[in-house]
């Protein structure tokens, strides 16, 4: 099946060049990084995770935003999504494997990254995300590969590859679980020391998954004769809207909590990230534009749909802006405000803004350039597999 | 046929199974606290642990095994000596080949000082007296009995040493994931952004320096209390009694006495860390 992935149109190989310069710029980064070390990002003493980690934290939830696929088809036997779940497999690979180069990019010692597994560590959390982790990603190929070898072949997939699958729905849960009890079980980071971190990363994942799928969708609709279905994408907008009203609602109870209670640890992150923090005399506000652009992305694209839903009107333009906005919503909060928000004041109630240095988005641009590049090659072999099969 | 041996595995399965699991319940029911057999209150060591952790939370401590080294700082001895303040931080920084890296992104402490609201942000500062405002309070890793950067790091790279207690780094394990800073609520954990070497003023041949890409704190100068010394912060007061170091598990120990005479404070005791530094101020 991977000989697919060497034929192709010249815009596809044009596409595929445009994300190698990145890729090239970010391995020349990286290896300036590894050479001279980690001074080169923008994080210090004080904010001492920043924009890799941030990445990472969005991608295991769009690795397991998949999940809104694989579990109506299999659970609830939805047919309608017989041709997307490979889409929603294939996602999570590229989105783990972004995930473990992030991890990789952000360790000051990455040669010793094996010391993980060397020295096991289980009451470690970020022991246990290795483990989901890699758990999920192995899954996530054997489904994948087998589901469309048997696709191809035209034969129902063995019987033993279920397994793998009812395994794989619990493991999304606990992929994004596991990522945020990594923040949340820190004493002393008030922001994150939420019970609801793990369900808000999970709203939020459901919401941000699937609406890269239905992107990809409809972009495979126009270059690559693709078909998901309206009712496919129908469905799946309806359900990117509950996800991402959920984790609105989310958002709305921790600013309850904080500011009813007026405890100041609890308020703090949320002045930071929405107001701007003042502090002797100085407005710490960075990252304000950032959360109201969020806002008002969540706001605006979950208005979008309602109004498609409401008035049946339902263009592929319409629906692919409704899913960039809530997407680009998301990737906002979580991408970015969680992680500098929780860690915007210190422990010793220092005020430290973080800003990323060109080194350091040249290495973010380009692990996302590499996913870009994997979830191209693989959506290819699959979208291949499918025109082979109806020819 | 087919059906014998089916039933043959089954049974040769069980029988395997409960021969590998003898041991272990042999071992779970031998142990005084699941044994229901051995009968209530023949005892008194048993019974006691249960008692000590029904009235946890209310100030009894249960009975303390081992050494656990603390530190008792009596600020009252420092206020109004910044310069000693300083020298503190020089000589430990000295001792231990701490770079001099300029700047609050990158740079490395062991121990420094900051003004009372910084250090004791659980602790009000309205209305604070001039002598809390216009001085700084020494900050160092606190030892903690219940340290979160032990339990959260990925390689046990950090560690409690059983010994002594002391919260201890293998600089030669970590793989510099900086989990270990997110988990301290004290900021007491540097990482090394570049190469330190460059940036020893003088290099003490008797401590290791470090590598870049690790983390590093205070050791409760492990090192020298190898050879029998103090740690450098104690002996550099020692002419005023500034710094009590001791086992806070010895009833007749020098800091255990000082600790029963003054009201003594800890950083954000709150959360259940149990700092083994103490306050007086």
């Amino acid at each position: 099946m991977i000989e697919k992935v060497l034929k192709g149109n010249s815009n596809y190989w044009m596409w595929l060049a445009f994300l190698t310069a990145f890729i090239a710029v970010g391995a020349i980064c990286y290896l300036r990084q590894f050479l001279f070390g980690m001074y080169l990002t923008g994080m210090g003493r004080d904010l001492s995770w920043g924009l890799y980690i941030s990445q990472f934290t969005f991608l295991v939830g769009v690795a397991a935003g998949g999940l809104m696929l694989v579990l109506p088809y299999y659970i609830h036997n939805y047919k309608i999504f017989g041709r997307l779940t490979i889409l929603g497999e294939f996602l999570a690979i590229s989105a783990l494997i972004m995930c473990l180069m992030f991890i990789m990019a952000d360790i000051g010692q990455p040669l010793r990254g094996l010391n993980m597994i060397l020295h096991p560590t289980p009451n470690s959390m970020l022991f246990w995300d290795m483990v989901v982790l890699l758990g999920y990603l192995t899954l996530n190929v054997i489904c994948g590969w087998v589901i469309l070898t048997a696709e191809r072949k035209q034969v129902k997939p063995p019987k033993w590859v279920y397994i793998f699958v009812y395994v794989s729905i619990p493991f999304a849960v606990s992929i994004h679980t596991v990522t945020a009890m990594l923040y949340c079980g820190l004493p002393g980071r008030h922001f994150w020391l939420s019970a609801i971190t793990a369900p808000r990363f999970l709203a939020s994942a459901f919401a941000a998954g699937p609406a890269l799928i239905v992107i990809a969708c409809l972009i495979m609709k126009r270059v690559a004769h693709f078909d998901a279905g309206k009712e496919a994408i129908n469905k799946l907008t309806t359900i990117i809207m509950y996800a991402a009203i959920i984790n609105a609602f989310f958002v709305c109870l921790e600013f309850f909590v904080g500011y009813y209670s007026n405890i100041p640890g609890h308020k703090y992150a949320l002045q930071y990230l929405f107001f701007g923090l003042e502090h002797n005399g100085h407005v710490y506000n960075n990252l304000v534009p950032f959360m109201w652009s969020s806002t008002l992305l969540c706001f605006g694209g979950l208005g979008l749909f309602a109004y498609m839903k409401i008035s049946k009107v339902n263009t592929d333009l319409l629906v692919g802006i409704g899913c960039a906005m809530i997407f680009i919503a998301l990737w906002l909060d979580k991408g970015l405000g969680f992680v500098m928000g929780g860690l915007a004041v210190n422990p010793l109630h220092e005020i430290v803004e973080y800003y990323p240095t060109a080194n350091e988005i040249g290495i973010t641009l380009g692990i996302w350039a590499t996913g870009l590049l994997l979830v191209t090659v693989l959506y290819k072999i699959a979208v291949g597999v499918e025109h082979e099969v109806e020819a | 046929m087919d059906k014998q041996r089916r039933k043959f595995l089954k049974i040769a399965g069980a029988a395997a199974l409960a021969g590998i699991s003898a041991p272990v319940v042999v071992k779970l029911t031998s142990s005084p606290a699941l044994a229901s057999s051995t009968g209530h209150g023949e005892t008194p060591a048993h019974a006691a642990p249960a008692d000590a952790h029904a009235a946890t939370g209310h100030g009894v401590e249960e009975a303390p095994t081992g050494v656990r080294l603390g530190m008792l700082i009596d600020m009252r001895k420092l206020y109004g000596h910044p310069e000693l303040l300083e020298k503190l931080a020089a000589v430990c920084h000295k001792v231990h080949n701490v770079p001099e890296i300029d700047g609050a992104k990158s740079e490395i402490k062991w121990l420094w000082d900051v003004p009372f609201e910084n250090a004791f942000p659980e602790h009000s500062a309205y209305h604070a007296s001039a002598i809390t405002k216009e001085n700084n309070y020494l900050v160092l890793c606190n030892q903690c009995d219940e340290p979160p950067c032990v339990r959260v790091c990925p390689t046990k790279a950090t560690f409690k040493m059983p010994t002594t207690g002391v919260v201890a780094m293998d600089y030669h394990r970590c793989i510099g994931c900086r989990f270990c800073m997110m988990g301290c609520p004290y900021g007491a954990r540097s990482f090394n952004w570049m190469d330190p070497r460059p940036y020893i003023k003088e290099y003490n041949a008797d401590f290791p320096t470090r590598m870049r890409g690790v983390v590093e704190k205070c050791n409760f100068c492990s090192e020298r209390l190898a050879l029998g010394l103090e740690p450098a912060c104690v002996e550099a007061v020692k002419d005023i009694g500034a710094i009590v170091f001791g086992d806070l598990n010895d009833p007749n120990s020098e800091i255990r006495r000082r600790l029963d005479q003054d009201h003594t404070i800890q950083r954000k005791p709150s959360l259940g860390t149990k700092p083994s530094v103490f306050y007086i101020v």
